[in-house]
């Protein structure tokens, strides 16, 4: 058994049919990309993995137990965290009072220990833990937005898009950063339009089409395919 | 001195439309909706507290501690059953029902109580207190004020520092968000519901502690004005809500004193469109920031 199993989901918005009978699994301890051009349906998903956004037919399942009948706010208790796509970071909130608001379902003996963590991987969020989350610059609130999810504990964190509108150098950080994650312990599902970065720090990938998955193999090899480098690796 | 004792008087009949204020303020920056209902809540605590303690002549404290349970029941009712169906509807839809249970709280009330009008006795007695020679202020006056005061440091507080108080600050910037991190949003939109018509039960008793005059439509200009006052002050904002409560009260007062009693109505509302044609968002008003 996997550790996230999504089989055969659809998911619409209205008369859009924007996720097409897709599955997929993500091993414990693996790093998954999702790569795709926009309106793929990448993010569609991930929301709907966690909760808010309802699959009509097919199965999500957590470490054996049922995401898809449970309410989305119940899902992060269960280590399911997720960074969403544009950060999503509460603006007129303090970083300390975005990083409590990620631990709000952690017992409150927990919290110190995860901000520690989360502040040895982020060491610039310490520095500006009082300052307002709208004022931090839009790498800093990558960064916010990560270590808020961190703070839940997570044992799988979905990633969507983190190296959005960040420049080089950053982006370099963050992928450090999900690595190091991930030799801790957490399991990583990336979603992104980088696909050359996202396959390189991944064990596997899947390739998704206008909803549809078109091609799943080893990172390696889709690095390598053809029709991948042409279509998203720019080759 | 009639001077400061217009300023009194209007401060403290601006307490009394910031705390309905605040009703509508906190449900219009998590639900995004206008509860114009909110007023009626009001006229049902005050007939509550009035049969509490006229009829069955229990201590003023019952009175209004019962009547601010009956709104938080009759205000998280209200939110479950007209409000939720309709989250995913149009802001037509939901505005319209408001509007509808607003009637139909009026209406009940008429049905129940009559629209002969109750004697409402003050809670806190008909005296009063001699602060200088030419300025005597009633005690309901101050005590309203301090009402005010001590309700606006427990939100500030409350919204700031606890648990609760963040979820709800969380759901009003992003739902989805907030659903990320656990927090339970039907929950929070009832919890605020709840604050909300509590706040009205008191701003209930107040209001007809200074004008004994209960019926069935008591609620409703009052409604409307604290309305206004939020939406003056920048709807969605606590401090927002006092600040426009206060000045819509002084300026009241000082038409009524100063220019004509019939036309302040007039005066108040002309100020506001002033202020939003200035200001569009309300003097404390934060740019609404479009969301994808
Ligand atoms: N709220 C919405 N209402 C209607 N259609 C939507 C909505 N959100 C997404 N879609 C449509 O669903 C499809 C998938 O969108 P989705 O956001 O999942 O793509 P994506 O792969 O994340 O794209 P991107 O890389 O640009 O973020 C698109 O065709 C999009 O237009
Ligand atoms: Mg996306």
């Amino acid at each position: 058994m996997a550790m996230l199993e999504v089989n055969n989901i659809n998911v619409f918005y209205g008369s859009i049919h924007a996720v097409k009978d897709i599955s997929f699994k993500v091993e414990k301890g693996e790093i998954i990309s999702l790569i795709g051009a926009n309106g793929a349906g990448k993010t569609t998903i991930l929301q709907t993995v966690s909760g808010l956004l309802k699959s009509t037919t097919g199965s999500i399942t957590f470490n054996g137990q049922d995401l898809m009948h449970i309410p989305a706010h119940k899902i992060v208790g269960h280590g399911l965290a997720q960074v969403p796509e544009g950060r999503r970071v509460f603006l007129q909130m303090s970083v300390m009072e975005n990083l409590e608001l990620g631990a709000y379902t952690q017992p409150k003996n927990t919290i110190d220990h995860n901000l520690e963590i989360v502040f040895e991987h982020f060491p610039r969020l310490k520095e500006r833990r009082t300052q307002v989350a709208g004022t931090l610059s839009g790498g800093e609130q990558q960064m916010l937005a990560m270590g808020r999810a961190m703070m839940s504990n997570p044992t799988l964190l979905m990633l969507d898009e983190p190296s959005m509108g960040l420049a080089p150098i950053l982006v370099d950080e963050i992928f450090k950063i999900i690595v190091e994650l991930n030799k801790a312990g957490v399991t990583i599902l990336l979603v992104e339009q980088n696909a050359q970065m996202a396959l390189s720090i991944a064990n596997r990938g899947y390739v998704l089409e206008t909803g549809k998955v078109v091609m799943t193999a080893d990172a390696k090899e889709l690095l390598n395919d053809d029709s991948v480098r042409k279509a998203y690796l720019g080759a | 001195m009639e001077f400061l004792s217009n300023v009194i008087n209007g401060i403290s009949l601006g307490s009394i439309y910031a705390i309905i204020a605040l009703g509508y303020t906190m449900v219009y920056g998590i639900a995004k909706m206008l509860n114009f209902a909110h007023g009626d809540v009001i006229m049902v605590g005050a007939y509550v507290c009035f049969f509490m303690t006229s009829r069955y002549n229990m201590p003023a404290v019952v009175g209004i501690l019962l009547s601010m349970f009956v709104c938080t029941v009759l205000g998280i009712v209200i939110e479950r059953l007209a409000y939720k169906p309709l989250r995913q509807a149009t802001s037509l839809a939901v505005l319209i029902t408001a509007i509808g249970m607003s009637y139909f709280l009026q209406n009940g009330a008429q049905l129940l109580w009559t629209s002969n009008p109750k004697v409402f006795k003050s809670v806190v007695g008909d005296g009063g207190v001699q602060l200088t020679e030419g300025l005597y202020v009633s005690h309901v006056t101050l005590v309203t004020i301090a009402v005010c005061v001590i309700i606006m440091i427990a939100l500030t507080v409350f919204t700031g520092k606890s648990k609760m108080g963040k979820a709800m600050r969380a759901c009003s910037e992003d739902k989805g968000a907030a659903q990320l991190m656990g927090i339970n949003v039907n929950t929070t939109i009832s919890i605020t519901f709840a604050i909300g018509s509590a706040l009205a039960a008191i701003a209930g008793v107040l209001l007809c502690s200074a004008y004994p005059n209960l019926v069935p439509t008591t609620g409703s200009m009052p409604g409307i004005k604290a309305f206004t006052a939020a939406v003056f002050g920048g709807i969605g904002s606590i401090p927002g809500a006092l600040i426009g409560g206060i000045l819509l009260g002084i300026i009241e007062i000082f038409a009524k004193a100063y220019i004509s009693t019939e036309i302040s109505d007039a005066i108040v509302f002309a100020v506001l469109i002033v202020v939003l044609l200035v200001k569009p968002t309300g003097l404390l008003g934060k740019k609404i920031s479009e969301k994808v």
